[in-house]
C-alpha cells in the first residue's frame, strides 16, 4: 500500500505557510515597530547588562568587563550592615501603610460620587478632588511644607486652641503618616475615577431589579457595586504589591530631612544616596537589584494567588 | 449621570425610604468634606501669596487675603531662573510629547492587529519592563555611555514610550477601529501604512488627545530625571528650579533682600514668596485643568476597558 502524504496535510507546513503569509502581508508594520523596539532595547534592556556590576567591584576608571569579579560580596555587606533592618522596616512599613490606607478612600469617594443625585455638585466635587493629581510632587510637597510649617494654618489653629505648635516635618515618627495622608490627598480623586469607570459600566437592570426587590441603597452598594469594582480593585492591588520595595522614592526624597532620616530612609533613597552621591556604584546596584528581583517575585506571587482565588489576574 | 437607576417613569412619585434619606444626607456631607479637604489648602496658599508678610506669619490669612500686596509676585516674575525653568519645561513638554505620541502609536497599532506575527512576544517584551526594571545605577551608566548626560535629548528620549499608555492605546485600537473597515481597505488595495494614516488616525482623535495630555503632564511634572541627568542650571525644567529655590533658604533670602533689609521682615517675606512660587508653579495646571480634565476621565474609561 502506498501512503501518499500531501505537503499541506502536515500541521507544521500549514502554520509556517500562514506565518510567512502574515509577515509578507504586514511587512510595513514590521518596519514601523523597528523604532519602538530599538528604543526599548537601548533604554530598557541594555541597562540590564549593567546589573553585573553588582557582582563586581566596578569603578569609573575601568570598563565593566575589566572590573574584578567579587561574587556576592556586596549583597553580604548589605544584609549584614546595620542599615539593613532599618531600611527594610521603613520600606515595608511605609509601603504596607500606604497600600492599606489607599484601599478604601477611593472606593468610598467613587461610590459617593456615583450616588450623588445633584449633578452639578457631583461634577464639582469630582473635578476638585481629581485636581491635586496634576500638581507636581515638588509643588505638593511645597504646599505640604507650608501647611505644616510653624506659621501655617494647622499650627495656627493649634496655637489658637492653646497648645504649643508642632514642628510636624521634624518629627521622625510622623513621617510615614504625613507621607501616606499627603498621598491620599493627591491621589484619591484620580483613583476614584478609575472605580467610577467600573461603576458606570454596571448594567442598570441590576439596579432596577434590586429596587423592585426592595433593596435599600446600602444593600445595593453591598451586593451590586462592590462586586463590580472588585476586579479593578484587585488588579490595582496586585500592581501596588509589586511596588512594595520600590515605593515612590521621588516623594520620599523630597520629604526627607536630617531630622526624620531614621524613619524616612527607604531602600530607593538609600540606593540613590550611596549610588549617585557617594558613588559606590557596585554596592548601590546590588541593593537595587535585590529590590527589583524581590519586587518581581512579589508581583508574580500575588498575581498567581489572585488568579487562583478570583478570576482576576494581571497575566 | 453616573448611574441610570432613577430613570423610572416621571409621573409616579418615588417613595424614598428612611434609610435612603439617611444615606443621602451622609453622602452629601461626605462629599462636602472631601471637597473642602482638597480645596482649602490650595485656596489658602493662593490667598497667602497675595497677603502681607506680617499677616501670613501671624497666621491671620484663611479665606481671604489680608493686606493685599503683589510684592512676592513681582519678585517671582523678575527671577530669571524661574522664567528659564518655565521656558525649558515648555520646550521639553512640546518636543517630548510629539516624540511620545509618534513612538507610542508606532508600537500600539501593530500590536493591536490580531494577525501580526510576534504580537505576543513583543507585548510580553514591553510588559516585562513594567514589572522588572534595571536599578538606578546601571540605568544612569547606560545614559552616560550614550553621551546623553546634560543634554536636551535626555529629557525627551528616555521615557519616550510609557508601557501603561501604550496598552491604553492598543486597547483603544482593538476595540474602536472596526475590522470590517480595515478589511474593506485591504480589498481596495490599501497598504498598512495607508490604512493607518488615512483611516485609523482620523478616527483616533480621542485617544491621541488622551495620550497628549498624559504625556504632557508627565513632562511638565518631571523632577527626578532632571535631578540626576542635568548639570547646567540653564537647562533645568521648572520643577527642578522650584525645588532648588524652595529648599534653598539663602536664595530665598536674597530674593527678599531686594524688597526690604530688616531681618525679620525678610524672613516673613520669604514665607510669602514661597507661597507665590508654589502658585506660580501650579498656575498652568490649575488654569488648563478645568478644560482638560474631561479628556483625562475619558482616558481612564478607555484604559479600564481591559484594565
Amino acid at each position: 500500500m502506498t501512503f501518499i502524504q500531501s505537503k499541506a496535510s502536515s500541521p507544521y507546513s500549514g502554520r509556517l505557510k500562514r506565518s510567512a503569509k502574515s509577515v509578507r502581508r504586514h511587512w510595513q508594520l514590521y518596519l514601523l515597530v523597528l523604532f519602538p523596539v530599538a528604543y526599548l532595547i537601548v533604554f530598557s534592556y541594555l541597562p540590564m547588562y549593567g546589573i553585573v556590576i553588582a557582582f563586581k567591584d566596578y569603578n569609573i576608571s575601568q570598563t565593566i568587563a575589566e572590573s574584578p569579579w567579587v561574587g556576592l560580596k556586596h549583597f553580604r555587606a548589605f544584609f549584614t550592615s546595620y542599615q539593613f533592618p532599618r531600611l527594610m522596616a521603613n520600606t515595608i512599613g511605609l509601603s504596607v501603610y500606604n497600600i492599606v490606607a489607599g484601599i478604601f478612600p477611593p472606593v468610598l469617594l467613587a461610590l459617593a460620587l456615583n450616588y450623588c443625585k445633584h449633578k452639578l455638585f457631583g461634577k464639582a466635587v469630582q473635578m476638585v478632588t481629581y485636581m491635586p493629581y496634576f500638581i507636581s510632587t515638588v509643588l505638593v510637597i511645597g504646599l505640604l511644607n507650608q501647611m505644616l510649617s510653624l506659621t501655617g494654618p494647622i499650627n495656627t489653629l493649634i496655637k489658637n486652641l492653646g497648645y504649643t505648635p508642632v514642628l510636624f516635618l521634624g518629627e521622625a515618627k510622623l513621617f510615614k503618616t504625613i507621607y501616606v495622608f499627603s498621598g491620599l490627598w493627591a491621589n484619591t480623586g484620580y483613583n476614584a475615577v478609575i472605580y467610577l469607570a467600573a461603576l458606570a459600566s454596571v448594567n442598570p437592570e441590576l439596579y432596577e431589579a434590586a429596587i423592585v426587590d426592595g433593596a435599600s441603597i446600602w444593600q445595593r452598594i453591598r451586593h451590586i457595586d462592590v462586586p463590580s469594582i472588585l476586579p479593578t480593585a484587585t488588579i490595582l492591588l496586585i500592581m501596588s504589591c509589586g511596588k512594595v520595595l520600590s515605593v515612590g522614592y521621588e516623594k520620599v526624597l523630597l520629604l526627607q530631612n536630617d531630622l526624620n532620616m531614621a524613619n524616612s530612609d527607604i531602600i530607593s533613597t538609600y540606593v540613590y544616596r550611596i549610588g549617585l552621591i557617594s558613588m559606590q556604584y557596585s554596592f548601590s546596584t546590588a541593593v537595587g537589584l535585590f529590590q527589583s528581583v524581590v519586587s518581581l517575585l512579589i508581583v508574580t506571587g500575588v498575581n498567581a494567588i489572585s488568579g487562583r482565588v478570583s478570576e482576576t489576574s494581571l497575566w | 449621570m453616573y448611574s441610570k437607576q432613577r430613570q423610572t417613569k416621571k409621573n409616579r412619585p418615588i417613595r424614598i425610604s428612611k434609610s435612603d434619606v439617611f444615606f443621602y444626607i451622609i453622602n452629601y456631607i461626605f462629599l462636602g468634606v472631601c471637597f473642602l479637604i482638597v480645596f482649602f489648602p490650595v485656596w489658602n496658599v493662593v490667598m497667602c501669596s497675595l497677603s502681607s508678610p506680617q499677616a501670613v506669619i501671624a497666621g491671620r490669612v484663611t479665606f481671604l487675603p489680608v493686606g493685599l500686596n503683589f510684592n512676592a509676585y513681582r519678585q517671582v516674575f523678575s527671577n530669571s531662573m524661574l522664567m528659564s525653568g518655565y521656558r525649558n519645561s515648555i520646550a521639553y513638554a512640546v518636543v517630548g510629547t510629539c516624540i511620545n505620541i509618534v513612538m507610542t502609536i508606532m508600537i500600539a497599532w501593530p500590536l493591536s492587529r490580531k494577525d501580526f506575527l510576534g504580537r505576543k512576544f513583543l507585548t510580553a517584551m514591553f510588559f516585562f519592563t513594567m514589572i522588572f526594571a534595571a536599578p538606578l545605577i546601571p540605568t544612569y551608566l547606560n545614559i552616560r555611555r550614550l553621551g546623553l548626560i546634560d543634554t536636551f535629548a535626555v529629557m525627551v528620549i528616555p521615557g519616550a514610550i510609557s508601557v501603561y499608555n501604550m496598552i491604553i492605546a492598543r486597547t483603544f485600537f482593538q476595540s474602536s477601529i472596526p475590522e470590517e473597515m480595515l478589511e474593506a481597505a485591504e480589498l481596495d488595495g490599501a497598504s498598512d501604512m495607508q490604512a493607518l494614516f488615512l483611516l485609523v488616525l482620523p478616527l483616533s482623535k480621542a485617544i491621541i488627545a488622551v495620550l497628549v495630555l498624559y504625556y504632557a503632564v508627565s513632562h511638565w511634572n518631571t523632577y527626578f530625571n532632571a535631578l540626576i541627568y542635568l548639570n547646567t542650571e540653564s537647562k533645568f525644567p521648572l520643577q527642578l528650579v522650584l525645588r532648588t529655590i524652595l529648599s534653598n533658604a539663602a536664595q530665598l533670602q536674597e530674593m527678599a533682600s531686594s524688597i526690604s533689609d530688616a531681618e525679620s521682615a525678610k524672613l516673613a517675606l520669604v514665607e510669602v514668596m514661597k507661597y507665590a512660587i508654589i502658585v506660580f508653579g501650579s498656575l498652568p495646571v490649575l488654569l488648563l485643568y478645568p478644560f482638560v480634565q474631561k479628556y483625562f476621565v475619558k482616558g481612564v474609561m478607555i484604559g479600564s476597558l481591559k484594565g
